[in-house]
């Protein structure tokens, strides 16, 4: 995007870097975007299905007849309210926690692709950066707990401080499988490589996958502290936790924080087992071959017509599978008790970190005594199926010289076998890596 | 390639100089705030700087490790330990005037030598190669793996036949940190656990008893606290003491 | 005038020496424990530095493509640390359980 804005607006000269600031802006607005308007969208969602479930309707007046409006109704009445800050609050602290969360929670987005090739920066190592920015959301609400100079506050934040950090551990098992099976932590590629079928997901690869998957579910609905493990927020003993202090505008900042991350772990769980932004029927790939094919561009640097429609058919696709996922996390919210912070832990230590481990090694097993899956992972080239615009610069890479030139090794094989492959060479490393 | 004719060439030094000042920026704060929570917040922001540093030259892998780690693990646990320890408010322990001017000159020097041997070097002081000061990810994630796994894909071909026989990765010292990593959890979860107090003699205060997690009767606890009200008076000064608070009774009841 | 001159490995040592030289200013003359166990933070990280930039594209010479070893050590200076920070604060719990302080001042009597 910035190349398109230099070529035609700015030019060579020195303002050529605007260009790349207006990208990385635009980029930053539609994330903003996702975030906001996704936490309005589930706020009334939830508040929608808590309704049903108890047998009653949930808002129905503001905005026609489904209430659609009533959160926006909420923001506003939110940012109205009078700003407190209590007498014996470190200020300065109490003023930076929410933004601190929110920041966590929206950089997060940044290397989430929507569909392939749209991401806000390529990171190659996006897995990764995902789960350890995720982990710094637990400082917005250690910094809310102190600030706050209430112990109930306190409390509340040493307990989900202990349970965040303690399920990464899981979760990160979680997370290596998909790693492992795909060969890559590129997100976008491991999207990629689940295209075609409802099949060829990574969550009927085997079934140590699909056990993972629940597993992968439950410890992140205990990372974004979700009911049933939501002890350190919940109504009937803490007040409000780490958040009882806080009112108006940064109150809706926590809950914007919550709502981002629930949707970005869903999001993640979607791209690594459920086809990312690959529909049960590859619809956009017949659609885009009906449109003349994916490669050439409707000229001006801009891609065709079919990369357009896939691109759109993608984006919708992995917003619909992520909303589900908050659905079933809000379902549970509602249907289940919630648990104590020693069965919180015990859960953790107990159930999720075994049950991880024998699942890792099970599909890691599967793998390597070359049981059937249904996606034939071993035999798809890694590069193939990397994003677009690595691609045609692999393939220029590949015409002009003879060799085969990549650091990647091609499959996870043994050692003496790696010897062999081919050496490194100089130029693949020019890959502009994120002004894209 | 046509992706690099239009870059303004001045990104890295722009995101350097934002980084770098940054750390060092935060790292005085830490130096020379005096609460300790403020501190701990400053560091955070210090290591997080200095992950962008990393993802800056190239390390993306261990700028992810850096804020994963560092910021998202050690920190953590330096926060609640600054939350076990705290007292009533957060006293300030002022280091006296002598001790700063010291370690001020102390410090001041070394940083002449580590500034003079850091510009002093020809080889050091500018790139090898202009066009390498852009920012590039190496993805070095794939080969660091490799290495820890003993094979070296960055230096299969080396001509020097002598050298090659060295290359044999980072396997030992991976498995040695493995083995150091299982005795140093094991250690400190031993150290760090919650300690029955019998109700016998000793300097132990009541704050060992009060875990998150678990409290103990409520008998046990008003005892020990009586107990270490009497003891009070028989302490000399509390030089901690200055708003005339006793900081042994975390409630600061008056049990007269 | 900094930003038109191009970044070299010595801007990088510079950043790692100040925050050095800050972690160990900060370890000897803060008086809370923990205050010394961030200076140790710091001095780390001004080592990681050094090790990152003698790994990165900057100072690459015609065979080295990848300035692997760098980051590596990083890598196990980064879980060395983390370590040590977990049996440095179990100690220092340990320390203010008996003694009521955290203050290293008072630290001044070796008892059995």
């Amino acid at each position: 995007m910035a190349e398109f804005f230099n070529e035609y607006i700015f030019g060579d000269g020195p303002w050529s870097w605007l260009g790349y600031v207006i990208a990385a802006l635009i980029a930053c607005i539609l994330i903003i975007h996702v975030v906001a308007v996704g936490a309005m969208g589930f706020i009334w969602l939830e508040r929608k299905v808590a309704g049903r479930i108890q047998d009653r309707l949930g808002p129905t007046r503001v905005g026609g007849k489904f209430g659609w409006l009533q959160t926006l109704a909420d923001g506003i009445k939110l940012i109205a309210k009078e700003d407190l800050t209590p007498d014996v609050a470190d200020r300065f602290l109490f003023k930076i926690a929410p933004y601190v969360a929110f920041a966590a929670s929206f950089s997060a987005f940044i290397a989430l692709p929507f569909a392939d090739g749209v991401v806000a920066n390529h990171v190659n190592t996006a897995v990764f950066f995902v789960l350890a920015v995720l982990g710094l959301e637990v400082f917005g609400v250690i910094l809310a707990g102190y600030g706050s100079g209430s112990k109930w506050s306190l409390f509340g934040a040493m307990r989900e401080a202990a349970q965040v950090v303690s399920y990464e551990v899981p979760l990160g098992m979680c997370v290596v499988v998909p790693v492992f099976l795909c060969g890559t932590m590129n997100l976008t590629t491991i999207g990629n490589m689940q295209e075609g079928f409802i099949t060829n997901w990574l969550v009927f690869n085997d079934p140590f996958t699909f056990v993972i998957a629940i597993v992968y579910f439950t410890c992140a609905t205990a990372s974004v502290n979700r009911a049933p493990f939501d002890l350190a927020e919940a109504e009937s003993e803490l007040v409000a936790g780490f958040h009882t202090e806080y009112s108006g505008l940064r109150w809706s900042l926590f809950f914007m924080a919550e709502y981002g991350s629930m949707f970005l772990v869903s999001g993640l769980a979607v791209i690594l087992f459920f086809g990312g932004s690959n529909g049960p029927i590859p619809v956009g790939d017949w659609l885009a071959n009906l449109l003349g094919g994916v490669e050439g561009s409707i000229g001006a640097n801009l891609p065709s017509l079919g990369a357009i429609t896939v691109g759109v058919i993608g984006v919708a696709n992995f917003i619909f599978k992520g909303a589900i996922g908050v659905t079933v996390m809000i379902w549970i919210r509602w249907t289940f008790p919630r648990l104590r912070i020693d069965q919180v832990m015990a859960m953790c230590l107990k159930y999720c970190v075994p049950i991880a481990a024998f699942c890792f090694v099970g599909a890691v097993g599967w793998e390597v005594l070359d049981l059937p899956t249904p996606n034939n992972l071993d035999e798809k080239s890694r590069y193939e199926y990397h994003e677009k615009w690595s691609q045609e610069y692999l393939k220029t890479q590949r015409e002009s010289v003879p060799t085969e030139n990549d650091t990647h090794v091609q499959q996870a094989v043994p050692a003496e076998a790696i010897v062999t492959t081919v050496a490194v060479s100089q130029s693949d490393l020019d890959v502009n890596g994120g002004k894209q | 390639m046509e992706l690099m004719a239009v870059a303004w060439a001045y990104w890295h030094q722009f995101f350097f100089i934002i980084f770098a000042g940054s750390a060092v920026g935060f790292g005085c704060g830490v130096l020379i705030s005096q609460n300790i929570v403020r501190m701990a917040f400053y560091l955070v922001l210090s290591l997080g700087s200095t992950a962008g540093l990393f993802f800056l030259a190239g390390a993306e892998f261990v700028g992810a490790m850096q804020l994963m780690i560092y910021v998202g693990g050690t920190m953590v646990l330096l926060i609640f330990g600054v939350m076990l320890t705290a007292q009533k408010d957060f006293v300030n322990m002022k280091t006296h005037t002598h001790d700063w001017i010291l370690a001020t000159v102390v410090g001041g020097s070394l940083l002449m030598v580590l500034l003079f041997a850091a510009f002093g070097s020809e080889d050091w002081r500018s790139p090898q190669d202009p066009t390498d000061a852009h920012i590039v990810d190496t993805k070095a994630a794939t080969p660091l793996g490799l290495a820890l796994t003993g094979v070296r894909v960055d230096k299969l071909d080396d001509p020097n036949d002598k050298l090659n026989q060295g290359k044999s990765g980072y396997l030992m010292p991976f498995i040695i940190i493995s083995v150091h990593l299982l005795v140093v959890l094991i250690g400190a979860a031993y150290m760090a656990r919650t300690k029955k107090l019998s109700h016998a003699t000793g300097l132990r205060s009541s704050r060992a008893r009060l875990s998150v997690f678990k409290m103990e009767d409520e008998d046990e606890v008003l005892e020990e606290e009586k107990y270490v009200v009497l003891r009070k008076d028989k302490r000399a000064t509390n030089p901690l003491d200055t708003n005339g608070n006793s900081t042994d009774n975390p409630d600061n009841t008056d049990e007269d | 005038m900094l930003l038109f001159a191009t970044v070299s490995v010595s801007w990088y040592l510079a950043v790692g020496a100040i925050l050095f030289v800050l972690g160990a200013v900060c370890m000897a003359t803060k008086r809370n424990l923990l205050g010394v166990l961030m200076g140790v933070e710091l001095v780390l990280n001004g080592a990681n530095i050094n090790f990152i930039a003698f790994g990165s594209r900057l100072l690459r010479s015609e065979g080295d493509t990848l300035g692997l070893d760098g980051q590596l050590i990083a890598l196990f200076v980064i879980v060395l640390a983390a370590a040590e920070a977990a049996v440095a604060l179990a100690i220092a719990l340990n320390f203010y359980n008996n003694h009521s302080t955290i203050d290293i001042d008072r630290a001044n009597e070796l008892k059995g």
